[in-house]
């Protein structure tokens, strides 16, 4: 029996082992953006802070235990020793002062990295419409006219806003690699600006439970040097197809795992179409009324 | 007739809750055969259905949250499983639309079926002891309190066999558990059963807040109320503020489902976020209402085996009721991530972050009552300095979360979820499992065994630390919550080492059943005859155990707090401690007292209610309208039963006291 | 339970005993304190009824708002009746303790007949609408608002309802000590929910005239 738990044990260990030697690669300590970068800066230095406390607290508790064990002849006994000034004093101020600095690092992050603001560049920022549907990521490109499914093309060195919506449950569009996620919601527009350092490929994915196909709700974030960029939007107005209100209404059928494919042109509006007529897809007359209205 | 039940709800077609199922109603018959070759029904419904004794009811909540445990890691076992598995292509043993019934039948299980029939339990089993009280303030509403949660209970087990659990997550959101996307039976099952047990529950909040305000014993202000009353006190004007939210919540949640009205909906004017606000209303206090008793619970633990008075009475009062009020202004953080303003963020995570003071403050005067003290390291203090350790980790990993920066990457991960089992499992399961091993001897007479219950809290213990570790770490990795199958393969170590430590608590559970046959086993052997096994300081000890049903022949008077250890320190002087209890100087002045009936309501209401849940969740209307009625006659019966006394003399309070010497009679 | 709780003030030494430290209060007084709490309690659920009334009384998805609809001359009458039988309630009281059981009857009926029109009034209230085509799932407002004034009347209602099995626990037990303690209950619960209503007649009716 002993022996039996003793190998599952060892067993259980090396796994550990073996998993945090190959875990190198965690995401998020792993940004491929400023956003990221700050975040994860945020994680370490807080935890650092965090455990200057918490260590000598754990190391206290088991070495008070240890001391006072009721057969240590050494210890002193104080038996009916229930209060001290003093140390009432400290343990309140201890917690407090930590908290009084980690506070400000909560107010002043919470500014600096609220998703609504604009990152802070040289370069003209790209506009990106996200739609969540069920269970796939619409990504319109109202500048170039053209629109993708689970298929996320970003410009590296180009701060990205995104306008966010759902055309179904709630979502959350997360990047690990770049930083925040921000939900999508029927109804409502949300903001999130990211940017992306360097070239690869990136995992995307919701964050927030929507249904039988969310582990599928995945996508591919493609970051490319500009030209890179260029090329892919021109490939993509040349692709073909449209997404108009029938194309639209084609889309909010649910669907798992369906393939990557991009819209050669978008017809203009349906982003706040969608935004407005929550509940149900726009039709077409809705489209224009809301493209008119822009 | 039967409204959308059909025979296509019982589930032919899916083996997992089919044999399950099979396999509950064959044990469930099986009990029911041995209890009635036996003859036991007499004696179960005499002297626990129909009790209102508060100990009684006690035990029962304790019992249906310890069965409850089992069926609610049943289910994290299977999710688990799953994850070990469905790594790259693979699918794994539990298709999605099962794994989502699973993790939403886990979270529901576990927060209202486990833990809070856990500290509930040892509320009702503690409070009235230590107060110097025979009873609560009203005793058949305790007992409709427990038979409502055991109502919820049945309801969610019934979904298990007939139609479907909710596949939306424990809370809910919508638009998810709208009609227009959930359009099953599985919703409907969470929200009535929540629905009844939450009135249990706020019942209990009015019945425990009376009773810990206006029944304490002569001489017991409120600062010389032991420290678990605080905490309970606390816990329960938290129920009374919160739970009427839950109660609204759903409430419109239902009426969107039901009757077609737009509260939540995606269209007609429906905000969903409306919703994620109210049910954090309650969601945030909620946690404070089942970790506040568990460290009440650790207080009078780690004071009795340090031999000690707590460290910093007044500073830990002080601590309960600020996370008490604190609790209500922080529930914006399991939503920052929702587009909420910079400024609103950065409150909401500065309050969160508030809370970690008192809580901090707490932690170092348990530290500091150790300092000093003469530990005897038993069960109860293993679980203690076992959450001391853990709690401040996951305390740390909250605070962390509570930065709103730090949440936009963590919000939704199994980092999450490795934090709040953290506090939960660390918190509120060990505070329980303390509570439960030091309750224990006084409940029924006989100590639990010591050799096994260290061996269960090893089990909890390193397997808690095998199954979230690796969590913490896939947070990190970017693996999110509630995912049913993953894609990137070095993901899946973690996921195979949370289970092997998922199946070390599972083994930990099972050595709890052991433990407790083993030690009714060989019950005889560890008796407790004093009453007071632990050298314990608070009035419970004090009297007999078990304590008879009116616990104290004459109301105590107190002078102070720890109350008991002060009669005792007072007695060594005189050597008389085997015969005083209460007053040394003065032979007992016994007069009859009154104690209520048992009573049948608790049971019938309940029975009506499951009736009235099951008829409003398959829309079989003529059931739901025979049950409101059945549950007006029970109330108006009750409303007319003016003999609910029973009386006890004099004579036979003295004479059980004659028999238990160790309770205070002077001769 | 041990009585005695108001009785010695002082104890053997002649000091005086401090109001905590008396053991258990009488039955009365846990009684009206427990329900003063559920009483709280429901306030609470009418609290996030509010909140909701107010986050969504702008949300009217193209259909009507407040303004549009409101009768406010028969909310006007509604307030009266209602504010009117708690005063009445208040005298069925006063008759109740002072045992009068003529007079208990009376103000029991002036209070009931009071308390019907309020809800004869509210439900035609809420059928106009309906039959005007504003029913509660026209629109996220008109839900908020038939959830909020139909909660405080299902609340009314069953008040009434309450009113009469507690006549009829006069007529058949008596004004005891335990029938006259009900009657102090319903009493409470009968002025709170005056209190709730001065909320929905301000905040719901009186709130859609500045829209």
């Amino acid at each position: 029996m002993a022996r039996t738990a003793r190998r599952l044990l060892g067993i259980c260990c090396s796994t550990l082992l073996a998993a945090s030697l190959s875990g190198c690669s965690a995401a998020l300590l792993d940004p491929h953006g400023p956003i990221g970068a700050q975040e994860k800066l945020i994680l370490i230095d807080s935890t650092a802070i965090m455990l200057a406390i918490v260590i000598p607290v754990i190391i206290a508790t088991l070495a008070f235990a240890w001391w006072y064990r009721a057969g240590n002849p050494r210890a002193r006994r104080l038996p009916d020793w229930d209060y001290s000034g003093r140390i009432e004093f400290v343990v309140w101020a201890i917690p407090a002062l930590v908290i009084l600095f980690l506070g400000g690092i909560a107010w002043l992050s919470s500014h600096e990295l609220d998703p609504p603001k604009a990152i802070e560049s040289s370069v003209t920022p790209l506009d990106i419409d996200v739609v969540s549907l069920n269970w796939k990521w619409l990504f319109i490109y109202p500048d170039a006219g053209i629109a993708s499914v689970n298929k996320l093309v970003l410009p590296v060195a180009t701060p990205v806003r995104f306008h966010m919506t759902s055309a179904t449950v709630m979502n959350s569009f997360f990047i690990p690699q770049l930083g925040s996620q921000v939900y999508t919601m029927a109804g409502m527009a949300t903001k999130l600006n990211l940017m992306v350092d360097d070239p690869g490929i990136y995992r995307g994915l919701s964050a927030q439970f929507s249904g039988e196909g969310f582990s599928d709700m995945t996508f591919e974030v493609r970051a490319v040097a500009g030209q890179d960029f260029e090329q892919w939007l021109d490939s993509a107005r040349t692709g073909g197809g449209t997404l108009d209100a029938a194309a639209y209404e084609t889309l909010t059928q649910p669907s798992v795992n369906e393939a990557p494919h991009t819209y050669g042109t978008v017809t203009g509006g349906i982003f706040e179409a969608i935004l407005m007529h929550p509940g149900a897809a726009p039709s077409a007359a809705q489209i224009e009324h809301s493209d008119s209205a822009d | 007739m039967l409204g959308k039940l059909t025979w296509a709800a019982i589930p032919f077609d899916q083996p997992i809750p089919l044999v399950t199922s099979i396999v509950v109603v064959c044990g469930i018959l099986a009990i029911l055969a041995l209890v009635t070759v036996k003859g036991w029904w007499t004696y179960l419904w005499r002297e626990w259905f129909a009790s209102t004794d508060h100990k009684r009811i006690g035990v029962m909540y304790v019992a249906l949250g310890l069965v409850m445990l089992i069926r609610g890691f049943a289910d994290a076992l299977m999710m688990r499983g799953q994850l070990a598995l469905a790594q790259g292509g693979a699918p794994g043993f539990l298709p999605p639309e099962h794994y989502d019934q699973i993790f939403s039948a886990h979270g529901t299980i576990m927060i209202f079926f486990v833990a809070m029939p856990f500290v509930i339990g040892l509320m009702n089993f503690a409070v009235p002891l230590q107060l110097g009280v025979r009873d609560v303030a009203f005793p058949v509403l305790n007992s409709v309190s427990f038979w409502l949660t055991a109502s919820g209970v049945l309801l969610v087990n019934l979904s298990l066999f007939i139609g479907e659990f909710a596949k939306t997550g424990w809370l809910a959101y919508p638009p998810l558990s709208e009609l227009a996307y959930s359009p099953g039976v599985g919703v409907d099952y969470s929200l009535w059963s929540l629905q009844i047990s939450g009135l249990g529950t706020l019942l209990t909040g009015i019945n425990f807040t009376t009773t810990i305000l206006k029944m304490r014993t002569h001489g017991m202000s409120y600062l010389r109320m032991p420290i678990f009353c605080w905490t309970s006190l606390a816990a329960n004007l938290l129920i009374v503020a919160a739970f009427p939210i839950l109660t609204a919540t759903f409430a419109l949640l239902l009426l969107d489902r039901y009757v077609g009205f737009h509260f939540f909906t995606d269209d007609l004017g429906g905000n969903a976020v409306m919703y994620i606000n109210l049910i954090w209303c309650w969601g945030h206090p909620e946690v404070y209402i089942l970790i506040l008793p568990c460290f009440g619970v650790f207080s009078e633990v780690i004071a009795t085996f340090s031999g000690k008075p707590l460290f910093g009475y007044h500073s830990m009062v002080v601590a309960t009721m600020a996370i008490c009020v604190l609790s209500f202004l922080v529930w914006l953080h399991h939503f920052f991530t929702m587009g909420a303003s910079a400024d609103v963020n950065g409150f909401f995570g500065i309050m969160t972050m508030i809370i970690a003071v008192p809580t901090g403050v707490k932690v170092f005067n348990w530290l500091f009552t150790m300092y000093g003290g003469s530990i005897r390291f038993t069960v109860p203090i293993y679980w203690t300095i076992g959450f001391m350790v853990t709690f401040t980790l996951g305390g740390m990993t909250g605070v962390l979360l509570s930065i709103p920066p730090a949440d936009f990457v963590l919000h939704n991960s199994l980092f999450l979820i490795a934090h709040f089992h953290n506090v939960i499992i660390g918190g509120v399961v060990f505070g329980f499992m303390a509570g439960y091993n030091y309750w224990f001897p006084k409940a029924f007479g006989f100590t639990l065994d010591e050799t096994l219950g260290k061996a269960i809290f090893w089990c909890w213990f390193i397997g808690f630390y095998l199954a979230f570790m690796p969590l913490y770490m896939l947070g990190l990795m970017g693996a999110t919550r509630r995912m049913q199958h993953y894609a990137d393969p070095s993901w899946q170590p973690y996921m195979i080492a949370a289970f092997c430590g998922a199946a070390l608590i599972f083994a930990g559970i099972g050595l709890t059943v052991i433990q407790l046959a083993w030690s009714i086993r060989t019950r005889e052997r560890r008796r407790d005859l004093t009453g007071d096994p632990w050298n314990g300081r608070t009035l419970e000890w004090g009297t007999a155990s078990p304590p008879p049903s009116w616990n104290y022949a004459v109301e105590p008077h107190v002078h102070g707090i720890d109350a008991f250890w002060a009669v005792k320190t007072k007695n060594k002087e005189l050597h008389k401690v085997a015969e005083s209890r209460y007053e040394a100087d003065h032979k007992p002045h016994y007069e009859s007292i009154h104690m209520p009936k048992r009573s049948a309501t608790g049971f019938v209401t309940a029975f009506f209610a499951v009736l009235l849940g099951f008829g409003l969740i398959w829309h079989i209307w003529w059931l739901v309208i025979v049950a409101v009625i059945a549950c007006i006659g029970v109330l108006l019966r009750q409303a007319w039963d003016m003999d609910r006394d029973l009386s006890i003399t004099a004579e036979e309070l003295e004479e059980f006291d004659r028999r238990h010497p160790s309770l205070g009679s002077q001769r | 339970m041990s009585g005695g709780a108001n009785v010695a003030v002082l104890d053997a030494q002649g000091k005086p005993i401090p109001l905590s430290q008396r053991g258990p209060a009488s039955t009365w007084s846990m009684i009206s304190f427990g329900f003063w709490l559920f009483l709280l309690s429901d306030i609470v659920i009418f609290s996030a009824l509010f909140a909701t009334y107010a986050v969504l009384s702008k949300s009217t998805a193209g259909g009507p708002s407040g303004s549009d609809i409101f009768d406010l001359r028969s909310v006007f009458i509604e307030t009266c009746c209602l504010l009117a039988s708690s005063f009445t309630c208040g005298l069925m009281l006063i008759a109740a303790e002072r045992r009068r059981l003529q007079n208990f009857y009376m103000w029991a009926a002036v209070t009931w007949v009071l308390g019907a029109c309020f809800i004869g009034l509210e439900v035609t209230e809420f059928s106009d609408f309906v039959a005007r085509g504003f029913g509660p799932t026209h629109s996220a407002f008109l839900s908020a608002f038939f959830t909020l004034v139909g909660t405080h009347g299902c609340h009314v209602s069953s008040g009434l309802l309450w009113l009469l099995v507690m006549v009829a626990q006069v007529a058949t037990l008596g004004l005891r000590t335990t029938v006259v303690r009900r009657l102090f209950c319903f009493s409470l619960f009968w002025h709170a929910l005056d209190l709730v209503w001065i909320g929905v007649f301000t905040i719901v009716y009186l709130g859609s005239v500045h829209v």
